[in-house]
Order: structure tokens, then C-alpha cells, then sequence
């Protein structure tokens, strides 16, 4: 028999329970949860983003038309794979909270193939600045986000050139604010922040110079010396020079440091603790996040300096994130893998495709999100009319092929039986075929919730 | 295991057989009440108006667009002139024609009553209508349904799409559509679905609004659903997703006991590098928008006579050229009235120029047309909504912009 509690564990925090997952989180599951908060080392891209980085700049080499091809191709192809590699990753995790913490890190600092240049740099892009870093300082993130070579050229950072720089009276060159406000009003402060119009042209004056290296620098010297090659580098020429200020603070001319200082004082503003927190009760919580909840989240966030093992920990402390029922829907992501969690499917082929297919059909295939600000966390955006009768579609075709593979019963058992209502229940039990009974069963509130 | 796969999409007239077959009544259809279509294409990323409609006869356009500034009409990649003042970018050439005919009407230097620079919170102000981002959670196009006679009996709006964007979002109900290659459920493996959905009003609102929608394409799109998104036989290129949509939403438009009020959505406009003047990012989002008026018009047939479509973005962009070949976050931008119902031919709005001391905070186009006068006009003259109505309860607290006169034939 197991337990509410351990359900809640497995779909809240987790990622569905797998065959067996309930009787192993027990009666503990917050421990269940705890003990998963130690940092795994893991990657699923093939390369590292220098590489791709290389990749791109050698098919620009060719010509123009060597680079659409390049992007149309084999880079899609490419992208392809290690998206589905990224969602099988997640269907056999064993650290079902690790991976769903770092899908939401991955969510909150967005980067998407909607711009196909970065599309051999989204998953390297993961699995570099996110992943190493999300039981680790917010700062240390923030910062490998804003040095990776997929989010400079996703935001149009690595373009920036300071009016007054060499290059841009040289080149008439100039700035481009997107990086600059969208790491202020999606990434740290929030669009309630206090900054300002202002605030976005010093910031993004200050991160002037954070750029990608030009092919021959990464690959010569770096290499000589026995170096990593580089995704990133400050080119001085391109710095805005003189002093910044933002959000009231003087930030003095000194080249490359003035972004590492702005991030660090981003990172500490009180604004970013209460974004964050918010963003965070929003996903584990409810959609209206509840006051005291993101209270308690932020002052953690405050108190240990942006520690996300120790947030990660408030949250699972929360009374509220444990109260039945469940009121956040699952995304389409978050759907599939459940369901595919729920059967226990474990790596191969068919799976691979049948995932990618299935997230490419629900209108959420990894990394393709529509702007910077990320998939939506709200239950509004995800259950329109189309959506959920396509939902059941899905549901009766995904019936269809687990029916090979489980029972009803025992799929049930393993997944919501506890939660699951007795219309659900009887219903289920009652259905026509297996087929239909697993359809209803992933199809039923209490398994599209979490 | 195949007699519950039915491909819904593809299904013919046959839907209405199965349904009532099956002794539900899943075709809710009361007569029209109006003939008259309104149709609400919403521009997400912030378009650049500028480059939209570009002011050629301005003395500071060429100087402050630089590398963005189009060449003039009649030039090699020339902008299409409009008024011997204002052109439209020349990816808009499918929809040229229109100006001269009266069916288009472009109104410049237009803006909501936002002035910060967020998408999102832009976003969602100009779809919630009112004056302040996330102030209503339902959309000013779902309080223009529940003005619209008939709107208890059956479903006037329709979105395009999986999802409802906020605008139309609401306490009415509406249907979203999109082509789907997923087979569809029998009509008895969904009455057991409404059973278990019966405790949850959230799916089950929207999956007996998602099922009347299936059922109306069903019956308005009839065969065109096999071959709808995918590529064509003769080898040509596959049709950009939003000009599918297009197409479906018109056919939908068009039918008799069909909606009356359709959003449809398209990106692609955060055009801060490499914008480009005749080709480029801009370029190649104008083409998928005029493409998708081409395919409304088209499919909505002789609707069209009795359709206003506004086009609307939530802001404007830089005026000059931004230092990587683009434009950042601005403000005053373009919006387009188009259809048979438009009083067009002409570019409204009142120029406020580009001259260093007439921008908005020394950076934008500034604001001299309020979008909600906009549409509030084409609702009153087109969908004949009362001022009082518009002015509190579908642009809520908007008495200060008033609906503009003389948008719409009458």
C-alpha cells in the first residue's frame, strides 16, 4: 500500500514514478527527495559547444550556402537526437527531481532553436552551464549561462560592439540590447524589478566584449598551450569604455570585470531572490504561487547566497507543496515522460522516436520554445481545447502501443492509484480493451495533473 | 485495435453520421445571427513598423534606418508605394494590391498604452485590454463575444492553434483548431473520457470545446484535412505553418454555422540583428504574414466581403538602426485594417516624424494613435457594438480613446 505523500513525491517533485519507484520512496519521501540533491556529472550532447562552434564556422567558410545546408541537414538531424537522448535521459533517470530541477534551470535561462544558429548549441548548452551548476550557486550559473557560446548568439550578445569602443568608431558598429534586458527581466530582477530603460542600455554597455571567439584565436594559441579550446572570450576592442551605472550603483571601467561584477550584484539583488522564488512555488506549488510560500523560498534563497541545493530543500520543506490535490497540469514534456516513466521504458529505438514524436505532436519538443521567456508554467496556457482533446488522441495511440508491453492494473498501481478518483478508477477498470484502459488512465485529471 | 483509431481529421461529412449514430449530439450549431467576420492576427516579438511601412518621404528615414533603409518605389527591391509618402516593404507585394482596390487600410505610428519594453508584459496587456499588464485574466475578443448575439448557442470564437492565446480567453467559450496527424478517438471512447473528466471543469470545458472544434472543421474543411500541412503532390515547397492555419481558419470563417471571430498568431518579428532591409529576418516574416492574408482571403471566398482583419503587434521598435543591423524594443509601430469591409486606400494615423526632437525618449517612433481607438472603430462600425460597451467592458476603462471614425464601409 503505498502512500499519498510518496505519489506526490513521485509526480511533483519527480517525474512520474517508474515500476517499483513507490515502494522504494516508502514512507520517507522527503529523504527520497533529499538524498538526490548530490551533484551527478553528465552529458548528453556528443561534443561540447566549442566544437559545434567550430562545426558552424567551417561549414561558413564554404559559403553561405553551405551553412543552410549544414543547418537544414545533418545539424537538425543532429539536434534531433540529442533532444530525444535529452527526454530518454529523463524517462530512466533514477534522480527523476535532479533532472526535473535541471529541466527547469533549463527553462528559466532558455535558449531555442528558433534562432537555427544555436541549433548544434542548445543541448552542449545544457549540459555546460546548466547542468554542472544546479546544485550549485545561482552566480555561478548565471554566469556560465552568460559566457555560453548558445545563449551570446541566441541574444545577440556576441554582435554587442560599444559605440565608443575601437571597433565601433572604427566600424560604426554599435550596441544591441536583447541580451542585456532579458538577463535583467527573465534571468534575474523580473520585469518588475525596479531597473530601467537605462539600466538595460548600461548593462548592456557593460557586457560589451562577451563574445565568441573568432575560429583562428580559439583553435591556435589556446591548443598550443595545452589549453581547452574556448566558447568564449572578452575582446577589449569592443568594450564600451568609461564608467556604468546601474540600478543606482557605479559600476568603475574595467574591461571584463564589469560584467562579472554586474552579474554578481544581479545575483545578490533582493529582486532576483523574490523572482526566483516565485518562478519556483509557481512550478512546484500552484499557479498562483502562495505568499508565504515564496517568502520562506526567498529568504533561503537570500540567506545562503543563492545556494540551490539549499533551495531545492526549502521547497521540499514547504507544507504546501505536499496538500492534495494536485492543481498544476503537466506540459506536454512532462506528460510524456510520465506516461513513458509509467511503463518503465527503458532506452531503445523505438522509444527514442516514439518520444520525439510524441513531444513534436503536443507542441513541446525540447528547446524549441517560442521566446526567451520559456515554456509556460501555467495550466492556462496548456489546456486549450485543441490541446486537451489532443491530449486524449495521444493518450488512445500511446494505449495502443503500451497495451503490448503492461496491464492496466498493474500500470495503474504503479502510478496514481492512490490519488485516482473512483469514476477513474471504475472506468478504468471497466474499459472496453487495454488499450483504452491505459488511454483513460494517462487521459484522467489525475494523472494529467501533478 | 483499429475500429477505435479513426482518423478524426480525415473525416468527411461522415463525423455528423457517427455522431448521431452514436445517439450524441456533439454538432451544437444555432443559425448565424451575423454574417459579419472578425479576424485578429497578432504579431508576437514586437514588429517593426518602420520597416512594415516604411515613410520614405520623410527626410530622416534613409539617415536613421542606414543598412534597414528600403530603396525607394520603383528602384531595384524598392519599398511599394502607397501614398507617394509611405510604401509597404516590398515582401508585402502580395498584398499591394489591396491598397489600391480600398481593402487595406495601414494606420502609423499606432501603439497600446504601454510604454516600457517587454514583450510579455506587452503582450499581455494588448491582449487582456486594459491598462496594465496581467490587470484581467480573460481577453477583450471574449468580451466581444458575449456582446455578439448567439454566442450562448454555439461557439463564435475560434482560435487557431493548440492552444488560446489570452486575447481570447475567457469566460465564453471558444474552440481552438489545429491539423493534427494523430488518429482521432471514437465518439464512444470520449463519452468515457467526459465521464472521468466530469469532477474537473478545466478539461472538461476544454474538451467538449476541443471536440465542437474538430466537428466544425471536420465539416468545413472536409477533404482539404488529408493533405492539410503536409507537402504538396507537385513537389513544391511545404506551406509555412501559419498560412495552413490561415487557410483552415477562412474555411471555418466561411461557413454558414461557422465562427465569426478567429485569432490566429505568428512570430519571427524580434528582429534585433540582421534584419535586413529588402531580405533578411524582417523579410522573411513579412512573407509568411502576407502569404497568410493571401490564404484567408482566398478561403474565406465571398466572406470576405464581410470581414475585417486587424493586424496588430505589441510594440513598435528603435527607429534607427541598432549597433548589429537591427532594431531593439520601441514603441509606436504599424497595425493594418484589411478585408472587404475596410474603408482602405489610404494610410491613417497622424505622422509624427523622424526628426531627433519627435522620437519618443530620443529612441522610438512616437505614439499618436491609440491601437484601442483602432479597434474599438472597426468593432463599432463592423460588428456593431455600442461605444458604451467597448469604452468598459471590452477595452475596459478606454473612455479616453475613443473608437476612429471612418475605418470600415458602411
Amino acid at each position: 500500500m503505498t502512500s499519498k505523500l510518496a505519489t506526490i513525491a513521485a509526480v511533483r517533485f519527480g517525474l512520474g514514478p517508474r515500476p517499483g519507484e513507490l515502494a522504494k520512496i516508502g514512507n520517507d519521501p522527503r529523504g527520497w527527495l533529499k538524498q538526490q540533491l548530490r551533484p551527478v556529472t553528465m552529458r548528453i550532447a556528443s561534443a561540447d559547444g566549442a566544437t559545434r562552434l567550430d562545426e558552424y564556422y567551417e561549414a561558413r567558410g564554404k559559403g553561405a550556402d553551405e551553412v543552410a545546408k549544414m543547418l537544414r541537414g545533418q545539424t537538425r538531424e543532429q539536434f534531433r537526437d540529442e533532444a530525444a537522448k535529452r527526454t530518454l535521459a529523463a524517462v530512466t533517470s533514477e534522480t527523476p527531481f535532479l533532472e526535473r530541477w535541471v529541466q527547469f534551470w533549463s527553462n528559466h535561462f532558455t535558449v531555442s532553436v528558433q534562432r537555427p544558429v544555436v541549433l548544434g548549441l542548445v543541448v552542449p548548452f545544457e549540459d555546460e552551464a546548466i547542468r554542472p551548476y544546479a546544485l550549485g550557486k545561482f552566480r555561478d550559473m548565471l554566469l556560465a549561462v552568460a559566457r555560453h557560446p548558445a545563449m551570446l548568439l541566441y541574444l545577440d550578445n556576441a554582435a554587442s560592439v560599444g559605440p565608443n569602443s575601437r571597433a565601433g568608431i572604427r566600424r560604426e558598429r554599435g550596441l544591441n540590447e536583447n541580451f542585456a534586458r532579458e538577463l535583467l527581466e527573465l534571468h534575474t530582477l523580473g520585469v518588475n524589478g525596479g531597473y530601467t530603460q537605462n539600466d538595460v542600455r548600461e548593462l548592456a554597455k557593460i557586457l560589451t566584449g562577451w563574445t565568441i571567439p573568432p575560429r583562428a584565436a580559439r583553435m591556435g594559441p589556446l591548443l598550443a598551450a595545452g589549453g581547452e579550446k574556448a566558447a568564449f572570450r572578452f575582446v577589449p576592442n569592443v568594450h564600451e569604455p568609461g564608467d556604468k551605472q546601474l540600478l543606482g550603483a557605479t559600476i568603475r571601467e574595467s574591461g571584463e570585470r564589469e560584467g562579472l561584477e554586474a552579474l554578481l550584484f544581479l545575483s545578490q539583488h533582493p529582486a532576483t531572490a523574490n523572482f526566483i522564488a516565485t518562478k519556483l512555488v509557481r512550478h512546484f506549488v500552484a499557479d498562483t504561487p502562495p505568499q508565504s510560500s515564496v517568502l520562506a523560498v526567498a529568504k533561503v534563497f537570500r540567506d545562503t547566497d543563492g545556494d540551490l541545493a539549499a533551495v531545492a530543500q526549502a521547497l521540499i520543506d514547504l507544507p504546501a507543496a505536499w496538500d492534495p490535490p494536485l492543481s498544476k497540469v503537466k506540459t506536454p514534456n512532462e506528460l510524456v515522460i510520465s506516461a513513458l516513466r509509467g511503463i518503465g521504458a527503458t532506452e531503445s529505438p523505438d522509444v527514442l522516436r516514439g518520444a520525439a514524436g510524441s513531444l513534436q505532436q503536443l507542441g513541446q519538443f525540447p528547446f524549441t520554445a517560442p521566446s526567451p521567456a520559456g515554456w509556460s508554467d501555467e495550466s492556462s496556457s496548456w489546456i486549450g481545447p485543441e490541446a486537451a482533446l489532443l491530449r486524449v488522441e495521444w493518450g488512445l495511440a500511446f494505449g495502443t502501443r503500451a497495451a503490448r508491453v503492461t496491464e492496466p492494473g498493474v500500470l495503474l498501481a504503479n502510478t496514481i492509484a492512490p490519488l485516482a478518483s473512483k469514476p477513474t478508477s471504475f472506468q478504468i477498470e471497466h474499459a472496453p480493451s487495454a488499450a483504452e484502459a491505459i488511454a483513460l488512465l494517462v487521459a484522467s485529471p489525475e494523472f494529467q495533473r501533478r | 485495435m483499429t475500429d477505435i483509431l479513426i482518423a478524426r481529421r480525415s473525416l468527411l461529412l461522415g463525423a455528423a453520421a457517427v455522431t448521431l449514430a452514436a445517439g450524441t449530439s456533439r454538432l451544437a450549431l444555432a443559425a448565424a445571427d451575423t454574417d459579419r467576420r472578425f479576424v485578429f492576427v497578432l504579431l508576437r516579438g514586437g514588429m517593426d513598423g518602420l520597416a512594415a511601412v516604411a515613410p520614405y518621404g520623410d527626410n530622416d528615414y534613409a539617415r536613421l534606418r542606414g543598412s534597414l533603409a528600403l530603396a525607394k518605389p520603383g528602384e531595384a527591391d524598392g519599398a511599394l508605394d502607397l501614398d507617394g509618402f509611405f510604401a509597404l516593404h516590398p515582401s508585402l507585394a502580395p498584398i499591394h494590391s489591396w491598397f489600391k482596390e480600398g481593402a487595406l487600410l495601414p494606420v502609423h505610428a499606432v501603439a497600446t498604452s504601454y510604454r516600457d519594453r517587454s514583450h510579455f508584459d506587452a503582450q499581455d496587456l494588448l491582449e487582456n485590454g486594459t491598462k496594465a499588464p496581467h490587470a484581467a485574466s480573460d481577453g477583450w475578443l471574449n468580451r466581444t463575444l458575449s456582446l455578439l448575439p448567439g454566442a450562448g448557442e454555439r461557439r463564435l470564437g475560434l482560435a487557431v492553434g493548440q492552444q488560446v492565446p489570452l486575447v481570447l480567453r475567457g469566460p465564453v467559450q471558444v474552440a481552438s483548431w489545429a491539423p493534427s496527424n494523430i488518429p482521432a478517438a471514437q465518439p464512444g471512447f470520449l463519452d468515457l473520457v467526459r465521464e472521468i473528466y466530469k469532477g474537473d471543469k478545466l478539461f472538461s470545458t476544454a474538451l467538449a470545446n476541443g471536440i465542437a472544434a474538430s466537428d466544425g472543421a471536420s465539416s468545413a474543411l472536409g477533404d482539404d484535412m488529408k493533405t492539410m500541412g503536409k507537402p504538396p503532390a507537385n513537389g513544391a515547397p511545404r506551406p509555412a505553418a501559419a498560412v495552413t492555419l490561415a487557410t483552415a481558419a477562412g474555411k471555418m470563417l466561411a461557413e454558414a454555422n461557422g465562427p465569426r471571430i478567429a485569432v490566429l498568431e505568428l512570430g519571427g518579428w524580434d528582429t534585433h540583428a540582421g534584419q535586413g532591409a529588402a531580405r533578411g529576418r524582417f523579410a522573411g516574416a513579412a512573407t509568411a504574414l502576407a502569404d497568410s492574408l493571401v490564404a484567408l482571403r482566398t478561403s474565406l471566398g465571398p466572406a470576405w466581403q464581410d470581414t475585417v482583419i486587424a493586424v496588430a503587434t505589441e510594440f513598435g521598435r528603435t527607429a534607427a538602426v541598432n549597433g548589429t543591423g537591427g532594431t531593439d524594443h520601441g514603441t509606436a509601430g504599424a497595425a493594418f485594417l484589411a478585408g472587404g469591409a475596410v474603408a482602405g486606400g489610404r494610410v491613417a494615423g497622424k505622422w509624427p516624424g523622424l526628426a531627433a526632437d519627435k522620437l519618443y525618449q530620443a529612441r522610438d517612433l512616437a505614439p499618436t494613435t491609440d491601437l484601442r481607438a483602432v479597434l474599438k472603430g472597426a468593432l463599432r462600425d463592423h460588428l456593431r457594438l455600442p461605444t458604451a460597451k467597448l469604452d468598459t467592458a471590452v477595452f475596459k476603462d478606454s473612455s479616453d480613446a475613443p473608437p476612429l471614425a471612418g475605418l470600415i464601409r458602411v
